[in-house]
């Protein structure tokens, strides 16, 4: 008998006293908590995202299509930054004149080649105002998984408020389960030293978060 | 300590050395108070926190009830998602496969992030006989690591050591395992967390292989989910080549829309935060980003055990967030390595002896390293009742009664150790049922007090050996009250 037979075996005897008619579905499970804490407008949830983003360290900026090239230009310039990592889909306007050397991201780069750039700028899928938190889905404006990982500094462009959702429950519907999900909430952080809170231990030790007006909102 | 919980002494022996140690109780009483602040600001920002942990709870009842249908429904799902499933009837079979699956691979270091499933097997162990090294990747846990140390909590694994503690580890060891800790290194955290940083960047940026455990995994996706902090977690899951996880069965939940529960419960309970810094998702391979290989190992070690026992059951929707060790008075006082098992506080006082079986010293003292005061049920973010668990546990010590061991189902003796307890406990009850013995034993206990040996002897002494007996009033309860409250029959004056 294999042991996955053995386990499922074992489980089926460990449930006896679950009744025959009961199904997987059954007891229903009462789900009477908010889809939403409190009612706010968009622009009441794109406020406090970025209020939870300051609150955990993230850097905050906001900005509208035409000023987005110009802020990127000094906020990579302040960083000193000289290269920074695209992925492929990256807006190409957004980084017009940014006087660095942009890097692609290739399947053939090497964990090593991603160590040696300064930064990584990137789109989202969603962002969620209630817990300050960024979800990247690897979708074309955010690439790989690994190089909003290795670069210090990872500049994060959140279109609000279309990407903006007030809760947790709210994001889970937008997000497909077959794509690789990393949900960020602020820097790399560690408390495991008497739970004093540090900013960047393996992660980028810098997140900025540029919160991009659509040219709706700006109208 | 030797990296191993085998062999530990029982609770209150392990106890007792603990509560000596005053540097160890002041580092754990600072956590322990800090954390708990925190998290009760952080669950008081959701008016609904009673809403989401009854859900939390039906979740994980409904899925432990169904167990059988979701495994099979998430093994197929993993498999459709280009994953590779084993399952695991205990910890040495898991220790095998993954030994195998890492040889396999020809390589001989992995990088492993934190999982309590691995601890709980002894998957460093294992994989040290088989001459691969295996490297810790959060903080913590590299602290215990390189400290030849063992875990002392479930979130903050070294809450037992403090900063300067840790600087002495670092400059001692780190360069045995690879890079150095740097020239002058302060026990600032900072520079702490920067020298493990550099240490470890150079493991994460040239290994092939991975180890993980898994917080949640959804059946109907075949999606799994780690919660983290520092970014090792999300290295250790998208740097290799080939990642190996081991879950235990009981990570199961239903559907995608379930993590919408736990991923507010979790957080909030733990780190008190409104979410950890990082959450990584996935879902068998994604070509072109991330592992190419991925092996879930699913574990039973004891777990099918305790489904079978209908109280102890809910002890598997534990969501390991640790909230109710900061608000343990006994874990406060004992430490964490006093429970012997990488489960410490008042989840690793009922999931241990589930686990195992209660036939051990140490197994068998654990349903009583508690003080049964209930701040544990009060915090649980899925409701388990650790307090009815414990005493259902103690009756199983006491009494003994039908187990299922290794999914078999057979009686339990009473424990040996215990039948002086059994025999007071009896006649105990039995006085309470008599007024007038009762009344009668209190006088002469009261009158007879200097007489009282601070031990007891005979059958008694294990069990005053690791308590402090209570001096015996000079007056009994019941002639105090008749004395002051009683009426005028027996008053006898004084009170007025």
């Amino acid at each position: 008998m294999s042991s996955r037979d053995v386990v499922l075996g074992r489980v089926r005897r460990a449930l006896a006293d679950v009744p025959h008619g009961e199904g997987p579905d059954d007891p229903p499970v009462v789900r009477d908590y908010h889809r939403v804490h409190g009612s706010r407008t968009a622009a009441q949830d794109v406020d406090l995202l970025a209020e939870n983003l300051a609150d955990y360290r993230a850097l905050v900026h906001r900005s509208t299509a035409g000023e987005l090239p110009s802020l990127i230009r000094r906020l990579l310039a302040e960083r000193g930054a000289r290269t920074v990592l695209v992925p492929p889909g990256l807006d190409a306007s957004w980084t017009a004149g940014a006087g660095v050397t942009l890097v692609g991201d290739r399947a053939s780069s090497t964990p090593r080649e991603l160590d040696a750039v300064d930064s990584v700028l990137t789109g989202c899928a969603v962002a969620i105002a209630e817990t300050g938190t960024l979800v990247l889905d690897g979708g074309p404006d955010q690439g790989r998984r690994r190089i909003t990982l290795v670069p210090d500094h990872h500049l994060c462009v959140v279109r609000v408020p279309d990407q903006v959702v007030g809760s947790v429950p709210e994001a889970l519907p937008r997000l497909a389960p077959e794509r690789p999900l990393t949900w960020i909430s602020g820097p790399s952080a560690t408390s495991d030293i008497e739970l004093d809170r540090v900013e960047g231990v393996h992660g980028p030790r810098t997140l900025e978060v540029i919160l991009l007006a659509s040219s709706r909102a700006a109208d | 300590m030797s990296g191993t919980y085998l062999g530990m002494p029982d609770f209150p022996r392990a106890a007792a050395a603990a509560t000596r140690d005053t540097r160890l109780r002041a580092n754990l009483t600072h956590a322990t108070h800090t954390i708990r602040d925190k998290r009760a600001k952080a669950v008081a920002e959701l008016d609904d926190w009673a809403q989401l942990r009854a859900a939390g709870a039906a979740v994980k009842d409904r899925t432990l009830r169904h167990l059988d249908h979701y495994l099979e429904q998430l093994e197929a799902a993993v498999v459709a998602a280009g994953g590779q499933v084993h399952w695991a009837v205990d910890a040495d079979e898991a220790n095998r496969i993954v030994t195998r699956l890492v040889r396999e691979t020809g390589e001989r270091e992995v990088v492993k992030v934190k999982s309590m499933a691995t601890q709980e097997i002894g998957l460093n162990e294992a994989l040290a006989e088989a001459g691969i090294r295996a490297y810790e990747t959060d903080l913590a846990e590299l602290i215990v690591q390189l400290g030849d140390d063992l875990p002392s909590h479930l979130l903050v694994p070294a809450i037992h050591r403090n900063r300067s503690e840790i600087r002495d580890i670092f400059r001692r060891e780190m360069g045995s395992w690879g890079r150095p800790a740097p020239e002058g290194l302060s026990d600032s955290p900072a520079e702490l967390a920067e020298a493990a940083r550099l240490h470890l960047r150079e493991k994460f940026l040239s290994a092939k292989v991975g180890i993980s455990g898994a917080n949640f995994m959804v059946a109907e996706t075949g999606t799994l989910v780690v919660v983290e902090s520092e970014g090792n977690g999300r290295m250790c899951l998208t740097l290799p080549e080939t990642l190996i996880s081991v879950v235990g069965i009981e990570k199961v939940v239903p559907r995608w829309q379930d993590l919408e529960v736990f991923l507010q419960l979790l957080p909030r309970s733990s780190t008190a935060e409104r979410m950890n810094p990082y959450t990584s998702t996935w879902t068998g391979t994604t070509d072109g980003d991330g592992p190419r290989t991925f092996h879930l190992v699913l574990l039973d070690n004891g777990r099918t055990d305790t489904l079978a026992d209908t109280v102890g059951r809910q002890a598997l929707r534990c969501i390991r967030c640790s909230a109710c060790l900061n608000v343990c008075p006994v874990y406060e006082r004992a430490g964490g390595h006093a429970y012997g098992s990488p489960y410490p506080g008042p989840i690793g006082a009922i999931l241990t002896p589930q686990l195992r079986g209660i036939e051990g010293a140490l197994e068998a003292s654990l349903p009583y390293a508690s003080s049964l005061c209930g701040a544990c049920y009060e915090v649980c973010p899925v409701a388990i009742d650790i307090p009815e668990v414990l005493l259902h546990l103690r009756e199983r010590v006491v009494e003994g009664g039908p187990v299922t061991r290794r999914g078999a189902r057979t009686v339990l003796q009473p424990a040996k150790g215990h039948a002086a307890e059994r025999a007071a406990m009896r006649a105990a009850a039995w006085a309470f049922d008599h007024p007038g013995v009762l009344r009668a034993g209190a006088r002469l206990a009261a009158r007879t007090r200097r007489l009282h040996p601070r031990r007891l002897p005979g059958p008694g002494r294990a069990w005053s050996a690791t308590r402090e007996l209570p001096a015996v009033p000079a007056e009994s309860f019941r002639d105090w009250w008749q004395r002051t409250r009683g009426t005028s029959s027996e008053r006898q004056g004084g009170a007025k």
